[in-house]
């Protein structure tokens, strides 16, 4: 399994042709409070880039971005009940959705664990 | 994602400081711009903020507002009420020394240019304006108001609110005495030592104080404050979740020059007697939404679901709009999505079922009456 990040602050992990996706640590942390998760739609077929899912904290709401290309295969059904997890467990349990990716070579633009880590350094 | 900033309210060419941000930087303070200064907009988190502040007592630094002066110049003949209620719907032959009053700065066509406090200090008015209006109210009051009356920025001094059910008896320790004020009373006191202004009077809907101080004395005096069992820093944000629940309008949104009084439900800020007798900027908007009815009204919607309805969101009954969301947010206290918004008169009845359009979703609402969070000022 491998996991990669957008400069938007999704990271992706990587099983097959199957993606699971979510906020980072980092942007569950400046986003404070997570109160509801508008889910992805299972079925959809997204570009790599739309807005497909939004997380609604106490402040604002914020769109989430999808890493690649494909077609939502899953939604964390966790989250219409605890939608806390997203903070509490950003990059494991919080996950927001699963995506059939349409073309892997998108992957190759983006960050890995360390390029991710570095960049949220910059900010 | 999208990591957004809120300070939507003016873009300053320079932010500036207060006289705590090297405090609220040291505390964990996210700084963001606000009203053209850096601000603490959280510490801990927004949510558990909020309840701290309606369980124990929270500390906010809100000397971003405009503190002014306003006094005559010496001759002991000059009617500095009359000046004032030629600029203010108030009405200060009722207003005594050391009480507090909240008013509106009205245009000529009765718009709300902003609102206010009003104290009667021994020998003049004691005002506090909102931060990002502050200087064009600055203009406004000095243009109307005739030479005779002085008009003082105290731009040296900071405001301190602490609000909570356990404000009273956190600041007591420290200000003897602070505890006999009631609702809207103010007096002077010796706090930690220092000379500060306190009023029984806030933000949050919940039982505080505004502490008036030396802008120098601000740090010592957050310190101290702090120090108490009962009292933690809280930021912008559960400044903005809270007077939210308390159903407290907030300048720049849920009024602006495009809303008149009247309907912006500030009525009880234009005194009887001014009501009647008029004679203040904007008086005939004023007496024309009084007698014959606002068209639309500044409402409380309560929403089903968890989704927040945001300011900018359309309002509808059926197919028809007939409103827009001025403020939106979930609600921490009552674990739900709470919103204000103008919407036609019609609609605007307690109970009526409403949707409020939000990313191409429609979120069923109910007006319902404000305060959301029942106020527990102490009276």
């Amino acid at each position: 399994m491998t996991r990669y990040f957008t400069q938007d602050h999704e990271w992706i992990e990587i099983e097959g042709d199957l993606g699971t996706v979510g906020i980072t640590d980092y942007a569950q942390g400046q986003l404070g409070d997570i109160t509801f998760v508008d889910p992805a739609e299972v079925g959809a077929s997204v570009a790599k880039g739309d807005a497909v899912s939004v997380v609604d904290s106490v402040k604002a709401a914020s769109d989430v971005y999808t890493p690649v290309s494909g077609t939502i295969a899953e939604v964390n059904a966790a989250l219409v009940d605890e939608p806390e997890l997203v903070n509490t467990d950003a990059e494991v349990g919080g996950w927001l959705f699963r995506i059939t990716l349409s073309d892997t070579s998108e992957l190759a633009a983006l960050m890995d664990d360390a390029a991710y880590k570095a960049y949220v350094e910059t900010l | 994602m999208t990591i957004s900033n809120d300070n939507d309210d003016e873009t300053p060419i320079e932010t500036l400081t207060l006289p705590l941000d090297a405090w609220h930087r040291a505390k964990g303070g996210r700084m963001v711009e606000f009203a053209g200064y850096w601000m603490p907009v959280q510490y801990e988190g927004i949510m558990a903020e909020h309840l701290w502040t309606r369980e124990s007592a929270g500390l906010f630094d809100v000397s971003h507002m405009g503190q002014l002066y306003v006094s005559s110049d010496g001759e002991a003949e000059f009617d500095v009420d009359a000046a004032l209620e030629a600029v203010l719907p108030i009405d200060l032959s009722t207003l005594k020394t050391g009480s507090v009053r909240y008013s509106l700065l009205l245009d000529d066509d009765g718009g709300v240019l902003d609102d206010l406090m009003v104290t009667r200090w021994g020998t003049g008015f004691y005002l506090v304006v909102n931060g990002a209006t502050k200087w064009d109210d600055i203009g406004t009051l000095r243009e109307a108001l005739p030479d005779e009356v002085l008009l003082n920025h105290l731009d040296e001094t900071a405001l301190l609110a602490l609000q909570g059910p356990k404000a009273a008896e956190a600041l007591e320790r420290h200000a003897p005495g602070v505890s006999a004020l009631t609702f809207m009373k103010g007096a002077a006191f010796k706090l930690g030592g220092i000379d500060a202004w306190i009023s029984r009077s806030g933000y949050t809907g919940e039982d505080g104080f505004e502490i008036s101080i030396p802008g120098e004395a601000a740090a010592q005096i957050a310190d101290l404050l702090c120090g108490e069992p009962e009292v933690k820093p809280v930021g912008l944000g559960a400044r903005d979740s809270l007077r939210l629940e308390a159903g407290l309008p907030l300048y720049g949104h849920d009024m602006t020059p495009d809303h008149g009084a009247v309907e912006a439900g500030l009525a009880f800020g234009i005194n009887k007697r001014r009501r009647t007798e008029g004679g203040f900027p904007g008086a005939a908007r004023v007496q024309r939404d009084l007698a014959e009815g606002p068209a639309r009204k500044r409402i409380g919607l309560v929403l089903d679901g968890r989704m927040a309805a945001r300011e900018g969101a359309e309002v509808y009954a059926g197919d028809q709009q007939v409103g827009i969301v001025t403020s939106g947010g979930f609600s921490p206290s009552l674990q739900q999505p709470i919103a204000m918004a103008y919407v036609d008169a019609g609609h605007a009845g307690d109970g009526t079922a409403l949707e409020i359009g939000m990313r191409g979703k429609r979120l069923p609402a109910k007006v319902t009456p404000m305060p959301f969070v029942p106020h527990r000022y102490h009276r």
